[in-house]
């Protein structure tokens, strides 16, 4: 019905703003918790340093908040934009999930984060100190509702279609909200964001170490970094393992193509390690396999079977045409049909519905849809192997990285010997990348993993764009790259010249650039 | 008493108050923005005027997020049809948008005169272009927009971005523009002292006539020169929202006479005009007058929104390529379950975010001036 390049460029438009929007949300989540943890030793010791370390590393985040707040409102006009058919479909049940980020989350860290800026004379400590929780819960508040959106684009629950409105419907507010996706995803993401703001502040600490300048703030700086770092990416580890537990029930065609699972193995499945992924083939060259590992991690047994591709393709052959006949009936209660036997009918397939509208590619009436052109369907309804294989490990083998950074910096500081390592301290400093590597690699997995559908099952992605023009996809493509490769270049020459000048940028007369001798105090 | 039809007016009720609090503190904050590079002569000056709003402008922000979220969540049907059918409008809007937050936030992060000048203009056209682009909105949903729903209940839009700028919906831009800087001016001059509050003084001197002659010139044009399409038939007002369930013929009887069929809307234009016209009075007048004067000149916007309202009721949008298409409030909303959620959520949390939005205006409230901004040169915008 549209040309697959308006489709086409719509994905890309969505997919490289929520990448790039994606650059600076995780250190948004990260660094309020880790000014929070600061602020507190301020609060409990009275020791000026760390108040200090609040102001600065509150310099840097708010050089980042500035573009997360500049690229977030990019998606929320989007969904309007460049999905109006989606919009309409899903904005029941959508719609309310972003309108209570606004409520409950939006509000809360941009009423409080000027407060936190401009309010350091203007509040008691404990005041001020209320004031950065604050934001710090409203940013992860705001991923909790944007989670519980997404998660519900993943595993769409406690929503049914409605014929006489043409849409999804919320049936259950509880069954959205309590999706257990939803929580997986919201501790898994959250946690990568502390683990990003750690890593940043870790990193620009080692390099201060690395260059003898302000010691003090530094190894502070280090050590806060470094324990919650750790934390939280044991948290990170611990919850993505949680994550391919629920997909294992959730989403089984995006774990079988993660793990290019291509039939199905005898329980319990092995876990391929590494392998050269061959989708014309249906096989993984050179695969290294860990026996027993997926089929624990899937499932949490070891005689339940872990669904391969073939398979899961067989799955939706029979969905597809449950969905022919759901959409047949559809036509019919639209033409005025009422009658119970209809009713009962489409009510019968109403599961399916989405199946059949994947034959819209192809058909526009749906119900003529002959085998070969039901087949095609079938594969489309599969994610492609490679990019999902290859990026999932490239997310596995940061975090694991992190873990070994985050792990030899805690002890090393712990024994007091950290800023003698300088091996630990240039590790630290190049680690800086790795979390959104991480980040950007799992926001992949997760949605390209979901295609072809916007909401698994319900609603294709080709049938959510808006009705738009290719020439106004490329008007806004344009846009967008003009402007935020500008910012971006901006942002991080901003981002350098701080971190270059450091505390000293404070003002206070007791750090490097302001001073004769350097040391700390 | 939480029946389907009355959460259907209900949220279009809420929607007018989300709508409300955006223009009021959004309205200031383009205006300030839009006034920057006139008032501000030095660099001192226009970091007074920057700080006015730079503690506070992104929390009023939110309000404008929220307005599309609760239309979203709302009236999906209407989030769908306003932002893609205005594709290039809404994303002129977003791109104005991104001058702000890092105007604010970099502006004065280096001290060289030219990136400095260069973010002044960027937050100009942050604070000018959306109050324009918005009052052509406004215009054309007076004016309806070309659009149909086929089979699917899939949005086509049948117009242009060109088609927007007509005659009357360029006036209600600009009328819009005139309203956004009246107000900035006068929370400038409420602000600030010195020569920036001379030149804000100035500003609302010359503006308020201005905006006035332009609100009475969209007034009469509405009523003597507009359409308005009128339901014949429709479904009841508790049925499935679906906009195929009615008939509307284009013409009806009139702006004029669907205000005389319950004259007490007037209301909303006589508070809109007179509101602006006591700011205007008051404005001029000395320092103590001036929380009145803004205080009448946000009942003058609340007046206007109002006055736009009540004229579409029960309309949301009308459609003139397929009167049939058109959206109201009754065929246009979410389901009665997700009217519902929305709404406790909106009880609970509305209240919460005025109290401490106040709390944090009062912490932050004080006159600006080039010695304070000075003396915090370090930590303000």
């Amino acid at each position: 019905m549209f040309g697959d390049d308006v489709v086409m460029l719509s994905r890309m438009q969505f997919g490289l703003t929520a990448l790039y929007h994606f650059l600076f949300v995780p250190l948004t989540l990260g660094m309020t918790f880790i000014l929070g943890i600061m602020e507190s030793v301020y609060v409990m010791t009275g020791k000026e340093v760390y108040k200090d370390m609040t102001k600065y590393w509150g310099k840097l985040f708010g050089i980042n908040f500035a573009m997360g707040v500049t690229t977030g409102l990019t998606l929320e006009f989007q969904f309007g934009t460049n999905w109006a058919y989606y919009s309409h479909y899903v904005g029941d049940i959508f719609g309310p999930l972003l309108a209570s980020e606004g409520w409950m989350a939006f509000f809360l860290e941009s009423t409080f984060v000027g407060l936190f800026f401009f309010g350091w004379d203007k509040l008691t400590k404990v005041q001020h100190l209320v004031v950065t929780w604050l934001l710090a819960v409203g940013t992860s508040l705001s991923a909790l509702w944007i989670l519980i959106a997404n998660g519900w684009m993943q595993y769409p629950v406690g929503a049914e279609f409605n014929y006489e409105t043409l849409r999804m419907e919320m049936t259950s507010f509880a069954a959205v909200i309590l999706n257990p996706v939803a929580q997986v995803k919201f501790v898994h993401t959250v946690a990568a964001g502390y683990v990003t703001g750690s890593m940043f502040v870790l990193g620009i600490s080692s390099w201060y170490l690395l260059n003898n300048r302000d010691i003090g703030f530094a190894r502070r700086s280090f050590s806060i970094a470094s324990a919650f770092g750790l934390a939280s990416v044991l948290s990170v580890i611990v919850l993505g393992d949680e994550s391919g537990y629920t997909q294992g029930e959730t989403q089984k065609a995006k774990l079988a193509a993660i793990e290019a699972e291509w039939q199905t193995e005898e329980a319990p499945a092995s876990f391929t390690l590494f392998g050269f992924p061959n989708q014309a083939e249906q096989r993984t060259d050179y695969a290294v396999k860990i026996p027993y590992l997926l089929g624990l991690i899937a499932t949490r047994s070891v005689n339940e079977e872990v669904k391969g591709l073939k398979e899961l393709r067989e799955d939706n052959l029979v969905r597809i045409k449950g969905g022919m006949q759901a959409y047949g009936e559809l036509q019919k209660l639209r033409g005025g049909d009422h009658s119970v036997a209809t009713q009962q009918a489409f009510a019968e397939h109403k599961a399916d519905l989405g199946y059949g509208l994947l034959l819209k590619k192809y058909t526009e009436k749906v119900v003529d849809a002959d085998a070969a052109t039901i087949a095609k369907a079938a594969d489309d309804a599969l994610p492609k192997v490679a990019p999902l294989f290859w990026t999932f490990r490239i997310m596995v083998a940061c975090g694991f990285t992190m873990l070994f950074v985050f792990a030899l910096s805690f002890y090393y500081c712990a024994t007091r010997v950290a800023d003698q390592k300088r091996w630990l301290l240039r590790m630290a400093f190049w680690s800086i990348p790795l979390p959104w590597i991480a980040a950007e690699t799992g926001w992949f997995v997760a949605e390209f993993g979901r295609q072809p559908w916007t909401i698994s099952g319900i609603l294709p992605t080709h049938l959510s764009v808006s009705s738009l023009s290719s020439g106004q996809l490329w008007f806004s493509i344009g846009g967008f790259a003009l402007f935020y490769t500008v910012l971006l270049v901006i942002e991080l020459y901003l981002m350098v010249k701080y971190v270059r000048i450091g505390p000293s940028s404070l003002h206070t007369g007791r750090y490097c650039h302001e001073q004769v001798s350097y040391g700390s105090h | 008493m939480f029946d389907y039809e009355t959460m259907r007016v209900v949220w279009w009720l809420f929607i007018g108050v989300v709508a409300i609090a955006f223009a009021l503190t959004e309205g200031f904050d383009f205006g300030v923005c839009t006034l920057l590079p006139w008032v501000g002569k030095t660099d001192v000056e226009r970091r007074v005027i920057i700080n006015t709003v730079g503690a506070t402008w992104e929390g009023n922000q939110v309000w404008l997020v929220l307005l599309g979220g609760a239309i979203f969540a709302v009236w999906p049907a209407v989030y769908a049809t306003l932002f893609s059918g205005l594709y290039v409008a809404m994303l002129l809007v977003l791109f104005a948008l991104f001058f702000r937050p890092a105007g604010f936030d970099y502006r004065s992060k280096v001290s060289d005169p030219r990136w400095r000048n260069a973010w002044d203009w960027g937050l100009f056209i942050g604070g000018t272009l959306p109050p324009v682009l918005l009052g052509v909105l406004v215009g054309n949903l007076l004016l309806g927009l070309p659009f149909h729903f086929d089979q699917d209940l899939r949005v086509h839009y049948d117009g242009s971005f060109w088609g927007l700028l007509s005659p009357f919906a360029l006036l209600c831009g600009v009328v819009s523009l005139l309203a956004s800087t009246f107000h900035g001016a006068l929370f400038l001059k409420w602000r600030t002292e010195g020569a920036v509050h001379d030149r804000a003084t100035q500003a609302v001197q010359v503006l308020g006539p201005l905006l006035l002659a332009g609100l009475a010139v969209a007034t009469m044009w509405v009523f003597a020169g507009l359409d308005r399409p009128e339901i014949t038939a429709m479904a009841a007002t508790n049925a499935p929202s679906n906009p195929f369930n009615k008939t509307v013929v284009a013409v009806g009887s009139g702006w004029w006479a669907h205000f005389m069929a319950l004259p007490v809307m007037l209301v909303a234009p006589v508070l809109g005009f007179s509101g602006i016209a006591l700011a205007w009075l008051l404005g001029r007048r000395k320092r103590q007058a001036l929380p009145l004067a803004f205080l009448f000149s946000s009942l003058g916007l609340v007046g206007l929104l109002l006055t736009v309202g009540f004229g579409l009721y029960p309309f949301l949008l009308i459609s003139t390529s397929d009167p049939q298409s058109s959206l109201t409030l009754w065929d246009a909303s979410s389901s009665h379950t997700t009217l519902l959620w929305a709404f406790w959520i909106t009880v609970v949390f509305l209240p919460i975010v005025l109290l401490y939005t106040r709390w944090v205006y009062r912490i932050l409230w004080g006159s600006l001036t080039e010695a304070s901004v000075l003396k915090d040169s370090h930590t303000l915008y």
